[in-house]
């Protein structure tokens, strides 16, 4: 077994709002990943996918909080760490990270390679820019971006090239762990396509040892990823490998997810898409019991009694509901066939 | 096709050219093309290949440098702003961005009593204009009751799109022109908004335009598909032959840079 990077027991983080109220949007989350593995967060808009990614980095500052668990990098606990010091030696270094608005967050007034200097100097205030210069020219260049980016402000770039660019300002440190949160959501397929194998090459280039990447478009993840976790309302509701959870989904909502997939594939058009009907619970006062059962196709009167655990199944498979494996998967066959002659008749 | 149907929109020689002399920019190149009733059309093409212009010079919102719009089979004339408004009853779009397309003092009540007052039922009782608007709210799944005395921005990405349809259901416009409707928002309300869209046409009879970068959903939603490669369409046709048999090359790429699920994605191609 390759050893772990980066493991997460049990973390509960919250917001608390200028009203006093809790909001916790990381609830008992754990997670584990290997070395050159990768890990995809889906789950849909406010299901607590960026508030995970903020709470990995250990680094937190109002309105969010810490509240429990144990994040561990390398072997080594960074939960309870002095802010200073982990803005000093775990950011940029162990852990790193991409946000959501990669685009908008270049400072329009500086050049690229005073933000490369700023990270660096930040770890090490010794070194001269000459020396900065000629370890960012070839960083890019191995990354295969042109040297000439370095001198030339963000309104000069273009989406893909401004993505692309926070990317290897990021992993320019090498860091153990990247965190990609949505990095090309922004972007036509075509960049898209460069960013994502750019993020490929960087684990086999060796800047970085593993990635996780969150986003909501499964197809994406399914191509990118090792294991996908999907979430809903601050909770892991299924964990497993991309094929098992995007070709086999055994949660009714990962289930509902794989209905809304639109690929350029034949067949498409005679399928029905099917959305989740409904939103979100408010995380303020979550429903007591199953979070999504006022959503659920299959609810069952125990579902908003009963707060159901993860349940585990073979392997790194894992998913949070009352049912068991094989009635879930009855009630799947049950509903294609009633669907099938449904169509039959109309 | 054009035989059976009757032309609704039509452009000949469409040409817009952005600045002069050594910057001079062909972001629209001579395009032609003919839109049927009730039909959905999707404009497919990577950023910067002209696709939201040719929807501006199609609205009215720029002049053409060259070329020519026919709308049902007469010269469109826009050339003031009575026959602009007169023109933009006929035609009306949803814009990327929810956000930005909202006026942020108003609330959804006025947002939709507006369009009631634009279909000329300024004097109807006001029973009556509750009951319209929320036909129009339950046509998207909402609900009125809840969104009377609320704005825009308190609703997510997804409802703001939907409040979006809510309107075009009210103004019941000829052509509906979608730019990007989806690129906001996430995966799971995209289909939702996508099914939105059939519906418009498969109730009202509308024909809707569908803007996109994304092959996969223009394959999903539409009958006819145009590709767009530096302002010139260079592949056109029946949505299954153009997606399941590409034979631009362009359009090639465009499909392989999508991401699927049964095939292999292969990134190399880069």
């Amino acid at each position: 077994m390759s050893n772990v990077i980066l493991e997460v027991k049990d973390l509960t983080t919250k917001y608390i709002t200028r009203f006093h109220e809790n909001i916790y949007a990381v609830d008992h989350v754990s997670l584990k990943v290997e070395e050159g593995k990768s890990l995809g967060i889906a789950g849909e808009s406010g299901c607590g996918k960026s508030t995970l990614a903020l709470s990995l980095m250990g680094y937190y500052f109002a309105p969010l909080h810490y509240t429990s668990g144990e994040i561990i990098i390398d072997g080594r606990k960074i939960t309870g760490m002095d802010p200073d010091d982990i803005r000093k030696s775990i950011l940029g270094t162990e852990i790193s990270y991409i946000p959501q608005g990669a685009m908008n967050s270049l400072n329009p007034t500086q050049k690229v390679i005073h933000f490369i200097e700023d990270v660096i100097q930040a770890h090490d205030p010794y070194k001269t820019k000459k020396d900065i210069y000629e370890f960012a020219r070839e960083g890019f260049e191995t990354l295969g971006l042109p040297a000439e980016v370095l001198q030339k402000y963000p309104v000069e770039l273009s989406g893909g090239m401004k993505q692309r660019t926070v990317i290897a300002t990021s992993v320019i440190l090498f860091p153990k762990v990247l965190i990609a949160d949505e990095p090309s959501s922004a972007l036509d397929v075509t960049s898209q396509k460069m960013v994502i194998k750019m993020l490929k090459n960087l684990m086999e280039d060796g800047f970085i040892k593993s990635l996780i990447f969150i986003t909501h478009e499964l197809p994406l993840l399914y191509n990118v990823t090792d294991d996908i976790m999907v979430m809903y309302a601050g909770q892991i509701v299924e964990k497993g490998t991309a094929k098992e959870a995007v070709l086999d989904p055994l949660h009714p909502y990962a289930k509902g997810l794989m209905g809304s997939i639109i690929v350029p594939e034949s067949g498409l058009r005679d399928v029905k898409l099917s959305a989740i009907p409904g939103v979100p619970p408010n995380l303020k006062n979550p429903p007591f019991g199953c979070r999504f059962a006022e959503r659920c196709k299959y609810v069952l009167p125990e579902c908003t009694a009963i707060s159901p655990g993860l349940r585990e199944i073979d392997g790194d498979r894992a998913y949070r509901c009352i049912l068991p494996e094989k009635e879930l998967r009855e009630a799947y066959t049950k509903e294609v066939f009633i669907r099938e002659a449904c169509q039959n008749v109309g | 096709m054009s035989d059976e149907k009757n032309s609704c929109l039509k452009a000949s020689g469409l040409t817009k050219v952005f600045g002069l002399g050594r910057m001079k920019c062909v972001a629209v190149d001579h395009v032609d093309f003919d839109l049927c009733e009730t039909e959905i059309v999707s404009i497919v093409g990577e950023s910067g290949s002209g696709k939201t212009t040719l929807a501006k010079l199609l609205l009215g919102l720029i002049n053409p440098t060259e070329g020519e719009v026919y709308f049902q089979g007469k010269k469109r004339d826009i050339s003031t702003q009575k026959k602009k408004k007169e023109y933009w009853k006929n035609i009306q779009a949803i814009f990327q961005d929810p956000y930005c397309s909202y006026n942020i003092f108003n609330k959804i009540d006025t947002v939709l009593l507006d369009c009631i007052y634009m279909r000329g039922g300024r004097n109807l009782p006001h029973a009556k204009k509750v009951e319209l608007m929320a036909e129009a709210c339950s046509f998207v799944n909402l609900k009125f009751e809840e969104l009377t005395n609320k704005y825009p921005f308190e609703l997510s990405g997804g409802q703001m799109q939907r409040l979006m349809i809510a309107r075009i259901f009210l103004l019941k416009p000829k052509i509906l022109l979608a730019d990007e409707p989806t690129s906001m928002i996430d995966a799971c309300s995209r289909a939702t908004i996508l099914d939105m869209l059939m519906q418009l046409r498969n109730e009202i009879g509308m024909t809707v335009i569908f803007i996109t970068h994304d092959i996969g959903l223009a394959y999903y939603v539409s009958d006819t598909v145009y590709i767009m490669e530096h302002g010139k369409f260079v592949e056109s046709g029946c949505a299954d032959d153009v997606i399941l048999h590409p034979k631009a090359a362009y359009t090639r790429r465009l499909i392989s840079d999508v991401p699927k699920i049964h095939e292999e994605w292969d990134l190399s191609t880069v």
